[in-house]
């Protein structure tokens, strides 16, 4: 009797030691696994300063398309790692860099220069000159990327996908 | 013959085939399933189908961000069955959602999620929304210009969740930007992650239609007393049942090999979707539209009121959610028929024509700027004053016409102005066009006073 009780309770000290080193192992392996799926949040925030012009070729009072390569460019991505800004020459030292994404869901915004307003294809957003709101369902008004001049280059600083958050 | 039944003896023997398949097929069910009860199962028929074909399509494509498209267009160019393998998995993922949707509406209508079958609601509402997830990553792996900015939408939409929105967006997308890891991460969602969770989730589907029976249909009066229902069933079935096999599975069968056949024809005659533009994120000129199953969501995007959006976004997907998940625990028991259950007829109704109607508007996209039209023709504009005829030029330029609409021609975002003089007077155009209002920018900055008068005097001009 005394000898069953030992065996009963050996056999569950080595079910629950099992229990343990299966669940440690299990977790090891998750790591990296789960680690994966997340690791995009792990990553450094990419922003890379790209030139896209001599400062002589944007007039004053103008906005143009202007594209880059992405901040996260890897070597396999191919032209999917070109993003584009409108880019507004205001003064003779400043410029303002406009993402392309209508903040509602982020769609390419059209810039039409006689009407001087950006316009969204996907639901009709609209922005004034300055990027500010002016009609239709976006949330908030065109976000903007740093801009500097470097040695008469007009330099944008590639950032991350605006995301309009709550 | 004879030595290929020996064999099967063998291999039956050894395995226990029959054994395993026969009690399934045999298995008792209501004397009265009718052909209400086949969309289901044709569901299961068309996962199968994309199993298959994607597994083809996955022989062929290259999941990389750089490659992808060029691998779509050889697929649908060069490989042999290549255009119809895509019609074949296009077709069957429509199928599959209209069959879901049509599936869940039945079993609602029916109240089969009452007592004892809540897990099999609740399986199927998560299965729900897995199959819309394939649609939506599907559509992506496309990878020609609207799947890249698809992807940007999904990310937005992402990001409006609460606190954790940013980060979700930027799992989604694989990183900060579109990156080289966003279509591996996509494909192996798509094709591993995904469908994995289906294979168990499709198991413990059927399992519970095997140990809870399928319901019978509903009898007007007849209530759910989940303390006697088990009972009831056993009884009912051992005095009335029919095998399932092939009494009432014949009839899923007619009805799967009939969808199959028509995925197929489909795909022959109408063919896959085109491929758009090359992925080019700086090539702004895209024109980003879901595929049929999303362009409701697409309109309600567009037409819900700006204030409520973000929070509607953020919030509507987790009641959606609870409802789903506590519809068969608060209301597990009583009467089923849909006779004495107005609400549930009254709901659904109001659910479909609420789809179908953003669906239609969605189709038609009135919000969208017309950018395509043409400048108004001397025609149109017709013999006026040379300011009005200068107004008619400045309808273009200034963009008015890409949501205004004169004789026909422009958008459909704002009111039609072909006979907007007949409407209004002067000084009431002067001040809509200088304040804007509603969807309308104001355009008082952006107008000299002498264009603002000839474009005035041109929409004067647009009489009865």
């Amino acid at each position: 009797m005394k000898n069953d009780l030992n065996m009963d309770s050996r056999r569950s000290f080595i079910i629950k030691l099992l229990g343990i080193f299966g669940g440690i192992v299990t977790i090891i392996i998750s790591i990296p696994v789960i680690g994966v799926f997340l690791e995009p949040l792990a990553r450094k925030k990419p922003e890379t300063w790209r030139s896209v012009g001599n400062i002589d070729k944007f007039k004053t009072g103008e906005t143009v398309l202007v594209d880059f390569p992405n901040s996260s460019s890897l070597p396999w991505t191919g032209t999917v790692s070109k993003t584009a800004s409108w880019l507004r020459r205001v003064s003779d030292t400043q410029f303002i860099a406009f993402s392309v994404h209508c903040t509602h869901l982020g769609c390419p915004v059209h810039w039409l220069p006689d009407a001087e307003i950006f316009l969204c294809p996907c639901h009709g957003g609209v922005f004034n000159k300055d990027g500010s709101y002016a009609a239709g369902p976006p949330p908030k008004n065109l976000s903007q990327y740093p801009v500097r001049i470097e040695k008469n280059e007009v330099q944008i600083l590639a950032s991350p996908i605006p995301i309009t958050t709550l | 013959m004879k030595t290929l039944r020996k064999i099967w003896k063998w291999f039956d023997d050894r395995t226990g085939t029959t054994e395993a398949i026969n009690p399934l097929a045999d298995h008792l069910v209501p004397p009265d399933a009718n052909w209400l009860y086949v969309f289901g199962s044709a569901t299961l028929f068309c996962f199968i189908l994309q199993v298959v074909t994607g597994l083809a399509l996955a022989f062929l494509y290259q999941p990389s961000t750089g490659t992808a498209y060029e691998s779509l267009k050889y697929i649908t160019y060069q490989a042999h069955f290549g255009h119809f393998l895509r019609g074949i998995h296009y077709f069957g993922a429509s199928a599959m959602i209209l069959l879901v949707g049509i599936h869940m509406i039945r079993v609602y209508l029916m109240a089969a999620f009452k007592y004892p079958r809540e897990m099999s609601w609740i399986s199927g509402s998560i299965l729900l929304v897995l199959t819309v997830t394939m649609g939506f990553t599907g559509q992506l792996l496309r990878w020609d210009s609207n799947g890249v900015w698809s992807a940007i939408v999904g990310a937005e939409q992402a990001g409006r969740i609460p606190f954790l929105g940013k980060a979700v967006a930027r799992i989604f997308l694989g990183g900060e930007t579109i990156t080289g890891l966003t279509v591996s991460r996509f494909f192996s969602i798509h094709v591993f992650l995904i469908p994995a969770m289906l294979f168990a989730l499709i198991g413990l589907h059927l399992y519970l239609v095997i140990r809870n029976g399928i319901s019978e249909p509903p009898k007007t009066g007849k209530k759910v007393e989940p303390a006697n229902y088990r009972k009831w069933y056993q009884d009912m079935l051992r005095d009335k049942g029919v095998p399932f096999w092939p009494d009432a599975g014949w009839r899923d069968l007619a009805f799967g090999v009939l969808v199959i056949f028509v995925i197929v024809i489909l795909s022959l005659v109408v063919g896959a979707p085109e491929i758009g533009k090359p992925p080019d994120p700086s090539d702004i000129y895209a024109n980003p539209r879901p595929d049929w199953y999303f362009m409701w969501i697409f309109a309600l995007f567009a037409l819900m009121p700006r204030e409520i959006e973000s929070v509607a976004i953020a919030f509507s997907p987790v009641i959606l959610g609870i409802v789903l998940i506590l519809l068969p625990l608060l209301n597990n028991k009583g009467e089923r028929s849909p006779l004495r259950r107005p609400w549930a007829i009254a709901i659904v109704t109001i659910i479909v024509t609420m789809v179908a109607s953003f669906w239609y508007i969605g189709q038609k996209s009135p919000w969208s700027p017309a950018f395509q039209t043409k400048p108004l023709s001397q025609e149109v504009i017709g013999n006026v004053s040379t300011n009005a005829t200068n107004g008619g030029d400045l309808f273009y330029k200034k963009a008015c016409i890409y949501c205004h609409a004169v004789s026909g021609y422009g958008g459909k975002r704002g009111p039609d102005l072909t006979y907007v003089g007949s409407r209004l007077t002067s000084e009431q155009i002067t001040i809509k066009i200088v304040n804007g209002g509603g969807n309308m920018p104001s355009f008082g900055a952006s107008l000299t006073g002498k264009d603002l008068n000839d474009l005035t005097a041109f929409l004067l001009t647009r009489k009865k």
